[in-house]
């Protein structure tokens, strides 16, 4: 049986690449990226051509259709992230890391963007980049700073294992401070000042619609951007795992580069199953 | 028969039938933490001489002889936080780098254990350094009388440091087996201070006016509270995977 699969070591390794989903990454990518450019094509023909300027400030108030679900995705992202390190501290499986990582990761960079566009709007309408009375972009900034603090930490531990296990205490303290700050923050203004922005629920149906559309366009880049960097990151750790095996085995293995980037090692040797270990058990036949 | 019978009988005898009991290791942890502190005196006096000199620094800084109200609130509850990250940053240090975490681990006692005389040290520590902090406030930059205020003050600072030393605890954890330590532990645990500083200031400055203080809101004290209980049960949940190695 192990001599067979030897023999037919090239041809199997193949299939198993395909069957398997732990070894195949990539697939559904070019869907979801295609279904992406589409929504987000329809979205922004709706923002620019369906959707009524805003009386007091006109063509200025479009930014609302990207500022706010941006900020909307980044906090269930954050959130999001807290959840599955849940998963990876229940089942230590280091794929769970990762994906929390992506998550979180991403969430960070549509953050930023939610800032930007967040002064932007608001010097616009009120005058100035930063403004306080609004409890939203407050607390998103507080959130903000939490979590620029991930990657540091991260960075700072070198052991992957327990990098991946602080991580996920971390993101799940993070996570539950989301809703936490936001309730507080809002609560420090809500006395003060009217709410400015309403929710979905006093915007004209067009203007509903057009923001759910954008909500969705903008969801679907955001998963097709964590799909795309788990399917290189695992790649990448495949390329590294085959290159040690090309070199000549795990005695020789380089020491993992300082990295805040979450370690598939460990998964390459024993989770991706016959794709590694058969060669591995061959060459020490040898 | 006695002979099949003799070693299990001679187990119990070398290894207690079942392991301590949680709190009186809390006991045993917090009386080693506090003869520690006391005899090493590393973090209370300098948490407290940074809280008065940080006064001074308001003093010029701000250039006014008194404060009053949400200046006074402000001033007293940064300050605070600045000083209990001090300590934050001392908490395991001792036990990383001299191999406190090792022996605790080897014995056969309850994690939690750990988790919770280390709040409870670093709430002693908060309480001390509150009773140098806040009379050198009174007496160096608060513009109205302590006494009124102080029922109320003393119910927010009770709150707010149990909050402190829950966060402070688990981030002292998780910075402690970093490379930046000293830089990673304040660059955490200040965004998770920020609710706190919300609460306690907002209940804290109607006390600290001259004129008809008033008295903390219940919606302040209830926002801290509640922030307590989510995060000591955050950091309860997750303090253990903090110490496996």
């Amino acid at each position: 049986m192990e001599a067979q699969s030897r023999r037919v070591a090239g041809s199997s390794e193949t299939k198993n690449r395909r069957r398997d989903g732990a070894v195949m990454y990539g697939r559904g990518l070019p869907t979801l990226s295609i279904a992406t450019v589409v929504a987000i094509a329809v979205s922004l023909s709706l923002v620019f051509f369906y959707a009524p300027l805003e009386a007091e400030q006109g063509f200025l108030q479009k930014i609302f259709y990207v500022h706010v679900p941006l900020a909307i995705i980044a906090l269930c992202g954050f959130v999001l992230g807290g959840l599955l390190a849940i998963q990876h501290l229940r089942t230590r499986d280091p794929r769970w890391d990762m994906r929390s990582y992506v998550v979180i990761h991403m969430s960070l960079i549509f953050a930023v963007g939610t800032l930007i566009t967040g002064s932007i709007w608001a010097k616009g309408s009120w005058g100035h980049w930063w403004v306080w009375s609004e409890p939203t972009l407050v607390s998103f900034l507080i959130v903000f700073l939490l979590y620029a603090t991930y990657q540091p930490l991260r960075f700072a531990i070198e052991d992957p294992e327990r990098q991946s296990r602080y991580a996920s205490v971390f993101a799940i303290t993070a996570g539950a401070f989301v809703p936490a700050n936001f309730i507080a923050v809002r609560l420090s203004t809500a006395y003060l000042h009217p709410r400015v922005l309403g929710s979905t629920s006093n915007l004209p149906a067009s203007m509903a619609l057009t923001f759910l559309v954008s909500l969705g366009a903008l969801s679907l880049l955001f998963a097709t951007l964590c799909k795309y960097e788990l399917t290189a990151k695992h790649t990448r750790s495949q390329i590294r795992a085959l290159r040690r095996r090309l070199d000549g085995g795990d005695a020789g293995a380089p020491a993992r580069a300082r990295s805040a980037v979450p370690s598939l090692q460990h998964l390459t040797t024993s989770g991706a199953g016959p794709v590694v270990s058969a060669p591995a058990a061959g060459s020490s036949a040898r | 028969m006695s002979g099949v019978h003799a070693p299990p009988r001679a187990l119990p005898s070398v290894r207690p039938a079942r392991p301590p009991r949680l709190w009186p290791t809390v006991g045993a942890l917090l009386r080693k933490e506090l003869l520690v502190e006391l005899r090493t005196l590393e973090s209370v006096p300098g948490m407290s001489l940074f809280a008065v000199t940080t006064f001074v620094l308001f003093h010029f800084a701000l250039n006014r002889s008194s404060v009053e109200g949400d200046l006074a609130a402000g001033i007293l509850w940064v300050t605070l936080l600045f000083a209990a990250i001090l300590g934050v940053n001392r908490l395991f240090v001792a036990d990383a780098d001299q191999g406190g975490f090792d022996g605790f681990l080897l014995a056969p006692v309850d994690r939690s254990a750990m988790f919770l005389s280390k709040v409870l040290t670093l709430l002693a520590f908060l309480v001390v350094l509150e009773l140098v902090a806040v009379p050198a406030f009174a007496l160096l930059l608060l513009g109205s009388p302590l006494g009124p205020a102080l029922p109320g003050l003393l119910a927010t600072l009770a709150l707010g440091d149990l909050g402190v030393a829950v966060i402070g605890t688990l981030v002292a954890a998780m910075a402690v087996q970093t490379r930046a330590r000293d830089l990673l532990g304040p660059l955490l645990a200040l965004p998770l201070f920020v609710p706190i500083v919300i609460g306690g200031a907002r209940a804290t400055s109607p006390l600290l006016v001259a004129v008809h203080p008033g008295t903390p809101a219940l919606r302040w004290l209830l926002t801290l509270g509640l922030y307590d209980l989510l995060f000591g049960l955050i950091a309860y949940a997750l303090f253990d995977f903090l110490l496996e190695d």
